[in-house]
């Protein structure tokens, strides 16, 4: 059996309102809200670094990454760790789903009403039953080379 | 193993199978295995074998009558041999069997080792090299059978060629003890993949040690204790230990240049010889591997463009043969290498005008550069200073590669250069990259850590004290032991919350290259060992860090990168660099040392006058500029500010951009209440150096010219450009009682800058140098008091006094001591500024100043 007869399976999660799905094999696990140390004159995505066993792991804000309004205060975000080339990163999300396995039938390529932020880094939706799933494309997620906004002296 | 073409049938069996691995047979597959072992072994230990044999034969060319030295390179070929025919390498083994045999001629004293000869030989290793590479690659010795060679070396043994014998350089240096022959038993060969596993093992031990021990503190067990530091020195041993493991000689590199000197000089036409020192200095493997390359090619470069020809030589007066010198040393935890010759020199006007030819600079850029940041744009890419493109260097690559591969493991290359004597080029090296000392630091709440190679010293700054940190142009500076250091803070740097004004200051004081600058921090912390871990790549482009690690409390703190945070702040320009060399080179020679502000106005793009001089340095808005009573004022401070534009008082005839410039720079002099505004183009720097070349200028508004970091520079005669421009600011002075001064003072400079100051206050200075000059001008001159230097020569201050006393007429004439130049600035921490102040005070009330001077204890 292929990947393709028997679907793709998705971890979801929440952002804002936005449902979103990242190909299974892509995640390395799931962690509840950890410490960080904030990295002045970072990129505004790049929330801070935490220690995942001895490792360091960048962690990037996915509503900074999608444009959103930042989580309200004492709202704290979970970490997704992503596999990644050059080692794992984690993005901080609103709230993890489960794990779906979803039909091919069911995928669309990107509708106009998403954000301009989210549809670069979307690569289709999957219609379910009561709402749509967004599929994250992973690497263009971590590439954040071209947001220019920085932790300037002063801002924070 | 002697003697057939090693046609053992097994092995040529087994080759078979190892050429063509079928994967169907077991015992096949296990034979491929075993082979492709025993394969591997022998081209690790037979290139080994080949680069000894370089320098050997390099030193066999130098000193033939060395029996030991020719053993043992009989004894290397021989092996070399032996192998490859056990192996089944037809090719390969009739090679080192000839060379063999003509060594064997050698040893057997037979025959002399003739130039020839070793051309030969080594032409036998880049054969075998050739060979080898082959072999590893494909498993073949390849098409060429290197046919050829075999006759000519075969001729060589049969008949002696006529040629005598390697001419002996009286210069050798005396031969070094030899080296233990053969591996010892004692030695194994480890994988080096395997220690790379160690070595990170051992980082996470580090880590997992330190937040153990960050633990225990807040517990009061005993026994956990006592473990915890029994933990805690096995991990520092193993530490050690691992690293050592992973250490190598930079001999390793060093023993490939004999060989390669030889050759790129022998290219060129020229004579090198090469001297290496500190050959067994220890580095990383991982940073030998880094910096083969890079020192290769400053090596060669050498040879090719530093060296010149022996006919040049000789012209230039130098021994025909150039010498090449390498040294390797450790210094503050870092490897200092040096590759050094006694050649031309760089040519640093031929530096910039290359540069600006190839369109990697501007004139006007290089107008401004500094010798030393000059003689940098040699490692930018696609420079090349060869008027012709060689067959070793010249075609522009290769500097900026080597910089660039040294800075990729954190170290910093350096070149210094003296036309017609020579070229330094440093590289600085860390140790290792893994596991580095640093130290911990805090700023708006988040702890840093700062590598400790680059911390020279921790300062702080308890109370009101006079000596914070204070602001030139702008630019906090720090006075460190009478030297200005520039300073940055951290929390600017990185946009942290400013904690306020506290009492204490905390400066890190940092090298990064040569220069040197505060760092100012909330705090600071411990030292630990810390594991430098990698920044994913969305924060790859921050230069202010160098990597992250893990704290003794799990959490992740960051690491600075001392370049990056000094580059950021902009506390590292050239001209610090420039400077502090300068000083320090005028500090060993005792010189005089004077701080400079630097300028320019209209066409004179770089003049000074003295610090001490200066009040203070302002911007002002264009708007605020106006103009009243035919000159331009600005409201200042409650009062007004006369501005002269210095520009229109020494060049009145050409257009003067300083009024209209906005905003308007003025240097700004004061007397007593009164201020006066001279406006300039734009303020350069400050500079603290000595002053040696002097030479009195014919201009008016000038004192002359002196060279200051390394440029002409004119001397502002501060009171000329007020008389001239702005007559009614000194008549008020004048107004005053006006004593007449002679000033004995050896140093033009110190006179001239006295001078200004007294004939400011008002006074007639008549200047002397000698003890008799001024002896014969207070003759017939009714000094009023008598300024003296104790570095008058001979007798100084006390001598002249003694003159004096014994001339009735002079003998009333108060003398003021005005010590030695060299404690002239910063005595007792007294600025150069209230030391003129207080002698132009002193003048005018001599008797006070007379009596007062012994208890200060002069000279």
């Amino acid at each position: 059996m292929s990947a393709a007869e028997i679907g793709t399976q998705y971890a979801t999660f929440v952002v804002e309102d936005l449902f979103f799905g990242i190909d299974v094999l892509r995640v390395q696990e799931v962690l509840r809200y950890q410490e960080m140390t904030r990295v002045p004159l970072s990129p505004v995505v790049a929330e801070g670094l935490i220690n995942l066993r001895g490792q360091i792991v960048t962690a990037l804000d996915m509503r900074r990454r999608l444009g959103l309004a930042p989580r309200s205060a004492g709202r704290l975000p979970m970490n997704l760790v992503v596999r990644a080339e050059e080692g794992p990163v984690s993005l901080l999300v609103d709230e993890i789903g489960d794990v779906l396995q979803l039909d091919a039938a069911d995928f669309e390529p990107a509708p106009d009403n998403v954000t301009a932020a989210a549809r670069e880094l979307i690569r289709g939706v999957y219609k379910l039953k009561n709402r749509l799933l967004l599929v994250l494309d992973p690497d263009r997620t971590l590439e954040v080379n071209e947001f220019l906004e920085t932790r300037t002296p002063g801002s924070n | 193993m002697r003697g057939g073409n090693g046609a053992n049938p097994a092995v040529q069996a087994n080759r078979g199978i190892f050429r063509h691995p079928t994967g169907k047979s077991i015992i096949a597959d296990r034979l491929y295995v075993q082979e492709q072992d025993v394969l591997r072994e022998f081209l690790i230990e037979s290139n080994e074998n080949l680069n000894r044999l370089d320098s050997e034969i390099i030193e066999l060319e130098q000193r033939p009558q060395d029996k030991q030295l020719l053993a043992s390179v009989f004894r290397t070929i021989h092996t070399i041999k032996g192998t490859c025919g056990f192996l089944g390498f037809p090719v390969l083994e009739r090679i080192a069997h000839q060379a063999e045999n003509l060594l064997s001629l050698l040893r057997s004293g037979e025959r002399q080792l003739t130039g020839r000869l070793v051309a030969l030989i080594l032409e036998c290793l880049d054969a075998i090299r050739k060979i080898l590479v082959s072999i590893e690659a494909t498993g073949k010795e390849g098409p060429d059978e290197h046919q050829e060679l075999v006759e000519r070396l075969a001729a060589a043994v049969k008949s002696p060629v006529e040629e005598p014998p390697a001419a002996k350089p009286a210069d050798t240096p005396p031969a070094e003890a030899e080296k233990g022959s053969a591996a010892s038993e004692s030695a194994i060969r480890v994988d080096v993949g395997l220690l790379d596993k160690l070595m990170n093992l051992v980082g996470e031990l580090v880590l997992a040690r330190n937040q153990v021990l960050q633990f225990t503190t807040q517990k009061e067990d005993a026994a956990l204790n006592a473990t915890a530091q029994r933990l805690n020195l096995i991990t520092t041993e193993l530490q050690e230990n691992v690293m050592k493991t992973r250490m190598q000689p930079i001999g390793v590199v060093w023993n490939k240049l004999p060989r390669l000197v030889r050759d790129t000089s022998q290219s060129c036409g020229k004579l090198v010889r090469l001297e290496m020192d500190g050959s067994d200095t220890e580095l990383d493997k991982t940073i030998i591997e880094a910096i083969k390359d890079p020192l290769t090619h400053l090596v060669r470069n050498c040879c090719d463009h530093g060296i010149e020809t022996p006919e040049d030589r000789a012209r230039a007066g130098k021994p025909a043969h150039g010498t090449l010198s390498l040294k390797a040393y450790h210094e503050g935890g870092q490897v200092n290498i040096e590759v050094a010759d006694d050649g031309g020199g760089v040519d640093v006007a031929r530096v910039k005008a290359k540069a600006i030819e190839k369109g990697l600079i501007r004139p006007e850029q290089a107008e401004r550069m500094g010798e030393h940041e000059a003689l940098n744009l040699m490692f930018l890419p696609g420079f090349s200073t060869a008027a012709k493109v060689t067959r070793v260097s010249g075609r522009g690559v290769g500097l900026d590669v080597v910089r660039c591969n040294i800075e990729r493991i954190g170290g910093t290359v350096d070149v210094s250069s003296s036309l017609g004597k020579g070229t330094v080029i440093r590289l600085k090296i860390p140790l290792t990259l893994a596991i580095i000392p640093g130290l911990v630091v805090v700023s708006g709440g988040e702890r840093f850590l700062i590598p400790q190679a680059s911390l020279l010293e921790l300062i702080r700054i308890e109370g009101e004290s006079s000596s914070r940190i204070e602001r030139v142009h702008g630019t906090p500076v720090y006075r460190r032991r009478g030297r200005l250091l520039p300073v940055a803070f951290l929390n600017q740097i990185l946009g942290l919350e400013t904690m306020a004004e506290r009492d204490v200051v905390n400066i890190v004081v940092l090298q990064a290259e040569d220069r040197q600058f505060g760092l100012v921090v909330d705090g600071i912390k411990d030292t630990q060992e810390i594991v430098v871990k990698p920044l994913g790549k969305q924060l790859k482009g921050l230069t202010v860090y160098a990597g992250a690690t893990i704290m003794g409390d799990g959490r992740v703190a960051l690491i600075l990168d001392v370049l990056g945070i000094g580059q950021r702040s902009g506390v590292l320009t050239d001209h610090e660099a420039q400077n502090r060399a300068e000083t320090q080179a005028a500090a060993a020679a005792g010189a005089e040392h004077q701080r400079m502000l630097l300028f320019r106005a209209g066409s004179l793009a770089r003049m000074a006058v003295p610090l001490s001089l200066v009040a203070r340095l302002e911007e002002f808005p264009q708007a605020v500029v106006e103009r009243a009573g035919g000159h331009h004022v600005v409201q200042y401070r409650g009062g007004i500010l006369t501005m002269v534009s210095l520009a229109s008082v020494l060049e009145p005839e050409a257009p003067d951009q300083a009024v209209t410039r906005d905003p308007v720079q003025a240097i700004v002099f004061v007397d007593g209440n009164r201020s006066l505004g001279i406006m300039v183009d734009q303020i350069l720097d400050i500079v603290e150096e000595s002053v040696n070349i002097r030479q009195s200028s014919q201009r008016p508004g000038l004192l002359g010219s002196a060279v200051v970091g390394k440029h002409v520079t004119d001397f502002l005669d501060v009171r000329a450009v007020i008389r001239a421009a702005a007559p009614e600011w000194l008549e008020g002075g004048a107004a005053r009682r006006e004593t007449v001064v002679l000033l004995a003072e050896p140093s033009p400079f110190l006179r001239g800058l006295l001078r200004g100051e007294l004939e400011m206050a008002g006074h007639r200075v008549v200047e002397a140098a000698t003890p008799e000059e001024a002896l014969r001008l207070l003759e017939g001159l009714g000094a009023g008091v008598v300024l003296a230097s104790d570095d008058l020569t001979p007798g100084g201050c006390g001598g002249l006094q003694e003159a004096m006393r014994k001339n009735a007429s002079l003998a009333g004439v108060p003398v003021v001591p005005l010590g030695r130049s060299a404690e002239g600035a910063g005595r007792g921490g007294e600025s150069m500024l209230a030391s003129i102040q207080r002698l132009v005070k002193a003048v005018a009330e001599p008797e006070i100043f007379v009596e007062a001077a012994p208890v200060e204890g002069r000279q």
